[in-house]
């Protein structure tokens, strides 16, 4: 589905080598690098990784998969991320989050068709006392609604039209 | 210069800036501050101050902790207290510059009072106001009070103080003074701290090691985030002592990784201690070498299990392990090592340099000290607090908090996070201990303290911390990653309107299994938030079940039905009239026929058959005009009168609306409606009627008519 290009697993191998001594224990800074850098995790990252840290790939994806932070299909130009913590939720954001899904058209988690959005859903940005927060592409947002939720993902579609 | 040197050199600078000639201006610069405008602020202030041909040094802090009064700015004038101003915009940078710089009257509405030694005019001393008033300020000492990039301003008011008493010491005396203090675990465990080091002390190891856990994954809590931020060296101090106490030679900071700022700060400081001789090797002239690495998390809420958090930073999934062994004597890659949150951590380095008695002459005797919380939800004042253990949860609800939003009455307090419970109005003078807190059938917790008032359903609670847990459930033991899963079906089917007899008892039994099979925290006190809400709010539970109702007016499939359940959910406002302002230019009721028409265009619209017919009428009053439309009344008469209930209104709040399939042209609505505003065309027509331009708002916009109004007499107010 993706048009991003990967490198490949001698590139991405040779990059983890230059940074990271050949132990277990720097997986998952590994796999932070990684996505880091290409905003996902590819296949032939993972096998690199595997490789490089002379563990069965399995273990990688294991590893991978088990944390939140990871993705691993190519994400959206923006990121758009709904927080659902308990302030977050007593102050109205459980419907934030259905009205945007719906109105952008993925599930928490999806990314738009256009490669334009990745929503998402977290359990705690750490900002209670701003509830109903939303953090748009690392910028946190304070006290947001549907609606000032909306103008700032066709705000952003505009600005990227426009590229 | 040698550390003695650097903090003599400190205190001098602080003390000749406190007293000297130069204005300094302090801006909360931590994740909210920035968040709710500070970072615009920090980038006008230069132009401002210049525009102004004002001179000024400006301080970034860390959060103070009126997190409600974000963005804060003080001003402090030579020998004079910080004058604070509240939710400061960049409009209001320059008015407030002038108002205190030139014309030495702080001006209003921002002017909120001040803080430090001595008065400044009439202004109330904050520190004499119920929101810090009861509040004293350990672990958040430096917050909002020092730049936290700047070594200097740790140094100056006591910084490292305590690691260089501590050194002079043997370990086991470090871990006496810890013991004395009563400190216990801060990150919710509540275990005595000193006894944790003492057990790793006497383990066996050739390498031991220090972990800080800083994952802070409880939703609701954001303290140990405001240390990291806004006081990185109280933390890391801390874990020098700890370190040195356990004889650990290598500490690892396991944070979160949505905390880069937190991060940032850490390494920052971390090279700051290497400059003076606080991290490497013979610390500080001792023979006690430390080193401190960062682990950063990757958003598993599990990690912040000691046991799993340790499996993490071996590169592992972030399964907990069953205890014993304890890390203390089988931690970190199989050697000993001792895990302690963060807030522990900065009370420790204060506990070294002021002493145990000094600590334990705080709080009372079965909760030494005080403790960090995350203040959210209904309050008027949400924020960042630190109190004494023992204070009423009704002081800090109603004296620090500010009460509740709106005056509504106070429902519930959830302390604990997901592993905790709701409290209810009868336990409001309840000291905060850990004792009591748990014969409630809460926990202290991390320090998230939620207060919901009486438009919060219990249930929906419940659910939602569930769905929470039940989702990092790591999956390793079945009670917790069946059994979660299975209370939370019951747990959905009741709000959705689908409970049975006998689902509240099925939950109580499910729960009793869960929290005693589960292998570690996570599935023990994943059923506490339900089975605390069961408690203590039975009642709404079978109201939901047996009466279909929701008291608490949250889960949608138990409220009033509407045509359209979606539509009330999409009025976020309502629209104001203001009379006077009313130019008669009749704009409003064009733009209403237009939106109206077919062609939703001007020229083609008067040339549509039927023509176009606003709902928005300008009505003579008192010599001018007001535009009359439908009121959407909450008691609508019409909605009474209405033979075929076409006229329906949509839920509390939401527009009376006409289904054209219903309506038979009665006109009993024309001639009940106090306002004269449905209109009937033609015999026999339907009726024509305001709709608040539903379709409008579903799609993030206002109603035509405030949008084309030029003299704003037409406004949308956000509700």
């Amino acid at each position: 589905m993706s048009d991003v290009p990967s490198q490949s697993m001698d590139d991405w191998r040779s990059q983890i080598a230059r940074r990271f001594e050949s132990r277990p224990e720097y997986l998952i800074p590994v796999l932070q690098f990684i996505q880091e850098d290409a905003g996902y995790l590819p296949p032939e990252s993972m096998l690199a990784t595997a490789r490089h840290l002379r563990i069965p790939e399995s273990k990688v994806y294991g590893v991978a998969s088990f944390y939140a932070q990871f993705n691993f299909e190519p994400q959206g130009e923006h990121r758009i991320t709904i927080c659902r913590g308990t302030a977050c939720h007593v102050k109205g954001s459980g419907r934030i989050e259905s009205e945007i899904s719906t109105h952008m058209g993925v599930p928490p988690g999806g990314t738009t068709g256009d490669m334009l959005f990745t929503l998402e859903a977290v359990a705690c940005v750490g900002a209670c006392a701003l509830a109903p927060v939303v953090v748009v592409n690392g910028e946190v947002h304070a006290a947001q609604s549907v609606a000032s939720v909306k103008e700032t993902v066709d705000m952003l579609r505009e600005q990227s039209q426009k590229e | 210069m040698n550390l003695d040197q650097r903090i003599l050199s400190a205190k001098e600078t602080w003390k000749a800036q406190q007293e000297g000639d130069e204005v300094r201006i302090y801006v909360g610069s931590a994740t909210c501050g920035l968040a709710a405008g500070a970072r615009g602020l920090l980038n006008h202030l230069p132009d401002a101050l210049a525009d102004l041909n004002l001179e000024a040094q400006v301080v970034p802090v860390g959060c103070i902790g009126m997190c409600f009064a974000e963005p804060l700015v003080d001003i402090q004038e030579p020998g004079k207290p910080r004058v604070s101003y509240r939710n400061v915009t960049a409009e209001a940078l320059p008015q407030i510059l002038e108002g205190q710089l030139k014309n030495g009257g702080p001006p209003e509405p921002w002017v909120f009072g001040t803080l430090g030694e001595g008065s400044y005019g009439g202004l109330d001393r904050l520190e004499e106001q119920a929101v810090l008033g009861p509040q004293l300020r350990i672990a958040l000492r430096n917050c909002g009070w020092i730049d936290p990039t700047s070594l200097d301003h740790y140094l100056a008011r006591g910084g490292y103080a305590g690691l260089q008493r501590a050194l002079g010491m043997t370990p086991e005396e470090v871990i006496q003074e810890v013991m004395d203090s009563g400190l216990r675990g801060r990150g919710g465990g509540g275990f005595p701290t000193g006894l944790k080091w003492r057990f790793c002390r006497n383990a066996k190891g050739d390498q031991k090691y220090l972990i800080c856990n800083a994952d802070e994954g409880d939703p609701g809590a954001f303290m140990d985030r405001s240390v990291l931020e806004g006081d990185p060296h109280a933390v890391l101090e801390g874990m020098s002592i700890a370190a040195y106490a356990i004889g650990a030679t290598i500490a690892y900071v396991y944070i979160r990784a949505e905390y880069p700022l937190a991060v940032k700060r850490l390494l920052h400081a971390m090279e700051q201690m290497r400059d003076i001789g606080a991290l490497g090797k013979s610390i500080l002239g001792s023979d006690f070498d430390f080193e401190v690495k960062i682990k950063e998390g990757a958003g598993a809420f599990v990690c912040g299990e000691e046991t799993a958090l340790i499996a993490s930073i071996e590169g592992q999934r972030g399964m907990p392990r069953p205890r014993p062994p304890f890390p203390a004597n089988q931690g970190l890659f199989g050697k000993p090592s001792n895990v302690n949150n963060v807030e522990t951590f900065s009370n420790v380095a204060s506990i070294l340099r002021k002493g145990a008695k000094w600590y334990a002459g705080n709080g009372t005797a079965e909760s030494p000290g005080t403790k960090t919380f995350a203040l959210t939800g209904k309050v008027n004042n949400p924020g960042l607090i630190e109190v004494p253990m023992g204070i009423t949860l009704r002081e800090v609800v109603y004296g620090v908090g500010g009460g509740i939003l709106d005056g509504r009455p106070f429902k519930a307090a959830q302390t604990g996070g997901p592993s905790g419970g709701c409290l209810p109005e009868r336990f409001l003078d309840t000291p905060i201990e850990y004792a009591t807190l748990a014969k409630a059938g809460s926990i202290m917790g991390s320090g998230g303290l939620v207060i919901m008032d009486d438009l919060t359903c219990t249930v929906d609670i419940a659910r939602y911390f569930l769905t929470f847990t039940q989702n990092e459930s790591c999956g390793k033991c079945t009670p917790c990653r069946v059994g979660t899963r299975e209370m939370l079906t019951i747990l959905e089917r009741i709000c959705a309107g689908k409970g049975e007899e006998g689902d509240i008892e099925l939950l109580e039994e499910l729960g009793q299994s869960i929290g005693k099979a589960s292998l570690c925290g996570l599935g023990q006190t994943a059923p506490n938030p339900t089975l605390t809400t069961i408690k203590y709010f039975r009642e709404e539970y079978e109201a939901h079940i047996r009466d279909h109702t929701c008291p608490g007016q949250t889960c949608k499939a138990l409220l009033p039905a509407t045509i359209d359940p979606d539509s009330s959910s999409v009025v976020t406002g309502l629209i104001r009239v203001t009379a006077e302002r009313c130019d008669a230019c009749g704009k409003c009721v064009a733009s209403c026929a237009v939106e109206h028409s077919m062609s939703k265009d001007p020229e083609l619209a008067m040339d549509e058959d039927p023509l176009p017919r606003p709902r928005i009428q300008l009505h003579p009053l008192g010599g001018g005009t007001v535009p009359t439309a439908c009121r959407h009344c909450e008691a609508a008469v019409c909605v009474l009168v209405c033979p075929t209930g076409a006229m329906q209104k949509t839920g509390q709040g939401g527009p009376v609306l006409c289904d054209d399939s219903l309506c038979i042209g009665c006109r009993s609505c024309v001639l009940t409606c106090p306002y004269g505003v449905p209109e009937a065309y033609l015999e026999g027509e339907q009726i024509t009627k305001c709709d608040l331009c539903v379709d409008r708002l579903a799609k993030g916009g206002i109603p035509a008519c405030v949008e084309a109004c030029p003299t704003t007499c037409l406004e949308w107010v956000k509700r």
